[in-house]
């Protein structure tokens, strides 16, 4: 279950472009982390180089160390495709297989793991995970309809549901309410603060109050200049990032002075 | 100033009125010309179809000619299918998602060439190549899977048999599946692929859950298309098949049935009077075959758009 993340120096680059600079940060098991900063900085990126996301560029690589619960991520005879069945990840717009049911969207990650398990198992899963994305009560009785026919926060709830069936050890989210409207968004969120009971979670938002609302943790991230390479400014406690920044351009950011 | 304004606007649609008169008279004529083809098939089939069956050719009346010819068109033509449909959707694969991309775009324009080499090429090929080189494949065939119908033999000495026939075929219609699937399973959303390798899908598993479900109502649609471009082909079909009429899923032995449209190339030279009409009757039963699989495939393709998932 919920794990730590140690990153070390982690560079990211696409063939010889720096995208993201020497990022070294903690992140404690059963909590939120936002990512913060302005479009292009490099949140999403790092972000995706937590469950080597980032690899399906071509020549995309990094330099330095991703440590889950001591486990590197990039040692040599890691299999990205491993790591990812460990990193469950939510997306910007909810993508639910639209050739699927929500039963078999929510199963497929198990289906993936070829686990056999009796149709009994199964079902307690899909319900369990569907129960945990407060998504059950609203599709109980549509199963067995395509994932498609939902409305769009519920078809996000719907790839939350998909990601925490497999029991991921973290939980990643890009910018997951930036497609949906603002009752969506506060279900996610409420969402958010259930399931940091029993997932680590990386949260990247461009929405600054929502980092404030649900994260523990805040990082800034930011670009030195057009061209460069983005770096992480400074992470710290929420309420001291929004409240006492140490770095001006932490400071400026927050209180919307740019980006 | 209203004055330039109205004329402008007016100008607009003139060229508005000539362009939709323009492209209504290119959709008219499209029926036009399928309308006249179909009245000639009719009008000239016509004297066949009342004619008493001992004039007809064969002298068992116009079913009894007809049958065996559709029967060998539908057979070549399915079994060139079922040769080319899998082998397109497995290269469609691997343009789209796993050959480095300067290599796709090669295999690509090579696929599509395929489609531009005359059917009278590969005629001769089938012929001169493949024919002869499948002689001891098919004395094999007879010899180890003799027990299936398919295979009965005798195995014929110079390989122009139904086998060899539908192979070229297959070659024939493969760029058009090809092209088609390849377009579909580009437009698989990369969200949705994203969604299956972020679960800890592998690549396979990945195609899997998303590009073969996506492309589904394509590979249907597209094996269709093929399939009325391998009926209706004639030069190919003449040149490769020895012919000896007669109905036989044999697909090695020396006496096949001939398909509809290769029987016309060769015997229509030679015929007249009411033997020409018979022709044209079996052009016109290829006619309303080709037809509705064409529709059939038209039907599929688009169906495809209310669950393509693209939303």
């Amino acid at each position: 279950m919920a794990k730590r993340i140690d990153v070390a120096d982690l560079n990211i680059y696409y063939d010889k472009t720096l995208a993201v600079q020497d990022v070294s940060l903690s992140i404690e098991p059963r909590s939120v982390t936002a990512l913060i900063g302005p479009s292009g900085c490099g949140k999403s990126t790092f972000l995706r180089s937590l469950n080597r996301m980032h690899e399906l560029i071509p020549r995309a690589r990094v330099e330095g160390k991703v440590m889950v619960d001591g486990q590197d991520l990039y040692a040599p005879d890691v299999d990205p495709v491993t790591v990812r069945s460990h990193i469950g990840m939510v997306f910007q717009r909810p993508n639910p297989f639209p050739t699927m049911s929500i039963y078999d969207n929510v199963a497929a990650g198990i289906k993936l793991n070829a686990k056999r398990m009796p149709k009994s198992e199964l079902d307690d899963i899909v319900e369990r995970s569907l129960r945990q994305a407060n998504l059950w009560d609203e599709v109980a009785d549509r199963l067995h309809k395509p994932g498609s026919g939902l409305s769009g926060g519920q078809q996000q709830r719907l790839c939350i549901a998909r990601a925490i069936a497999v029991q991921p050890d973290i939980l990643l989210m890009d910018e997951p309410c930036s497609a949906l409207d603002p009752i969506s968004t506060q279900k996610i969120e409420d969402l958010i603060g259930e399931l940091k009971a029993d997932y680590t979670i990386v949260i990247v938002t461009h929405n600054m109050q929502q980092a404030a609302r649900v994260s523990d943790v805040t990082g800034f991230f930011n670009l030195r200049g057009v061209g460069q390479p983005g770096h992480l400014v400074e992470i710290g406690d929420t309420a001291t990032i929004f409240s006492a920044p140490s770095n001006k351009a932490t400071e400026d950011y927050i209180s919307g002075r740019f980006g | 100033m209203p004055v330039s304004e109205r004329t402008s606007r007016s100008r607009v649609r003139a060229g508005d009125r000539v362009f939709a008169g323009l492209s209504t008279g290119a959709g008219a004529l499209i029926l036009a010309v399928l309308a006249g083809v179909a009245t000639f098939l009719l009008v000239e089939a016509w004297p066949a179809v009342v004619a008493p069956s001992a004039d007809i050719p064969g002298g068992q009346g116009i079913t009894v000619y007809i049958w065996p010819l559709l029967f060998g068109t539908v057979l070549s033509a399915v079994l060139a299918l079922l040769i080319a449909a899998p082998l397109a959707v497995a290269i469609a694969l691997f343009i789209t998602h796993y050959a480095p991309r300067r290599l796709a775009q090669g295999l690509g324009y090579l696929i599509d060439l395929l489609a531009a080499v005359p059917s009278i090429v590969y005629g001769l090929w089938g012929l001169a190549v493949l024919a002869p080189a499948t002689v001891e494949a098919s004395t094999w065939l007879y010899q180890n899977l003799g027990w299936i119908p398919l295979f009965a033999g005798p195995p014929s000495s110079t390989g122009r048999t139904m086998l060899v026939a539908a192979l070229v075929l297959a070659v024939m219609v493969l760029p058009i599946i090809t092209a088609v699937v390849r377009e579909a399973f580009l437009q698989t959303p990369r969200l949705h692929e994203e969604a299956a390798l972020a679960l800890g899908a592998t690549h396979w598993e990945m195609i899997r859950m998303t590009v073969l479900p996506f492309g589904r109502s394509a590979i249907i649609g597209a094996s269709m298309l093929g399939l009325g471009r391998a009926l209706g082909e004639t030069m190919a079909v003449a040149m490769v098949l020895s012919v000896s009429g007669g109905v036989s899923i044999n697909l090695i032995s020396r006496s096949n049935p001939s398909t509809i449209a290769a029987n016309i190339a060769l015997d229509f030279p030679e015929s007249t009077g009411i033997a020409v009409n018979t022709l044209i009757a079996s052009g016109l039963v290829l006619f309303a075959v080709t037809l509705a699989v064409n529709m059939l495939a038209r039907v599929v393709i688009n169906r495809r758009r209310d669950f393509s998932g693209a939303n």
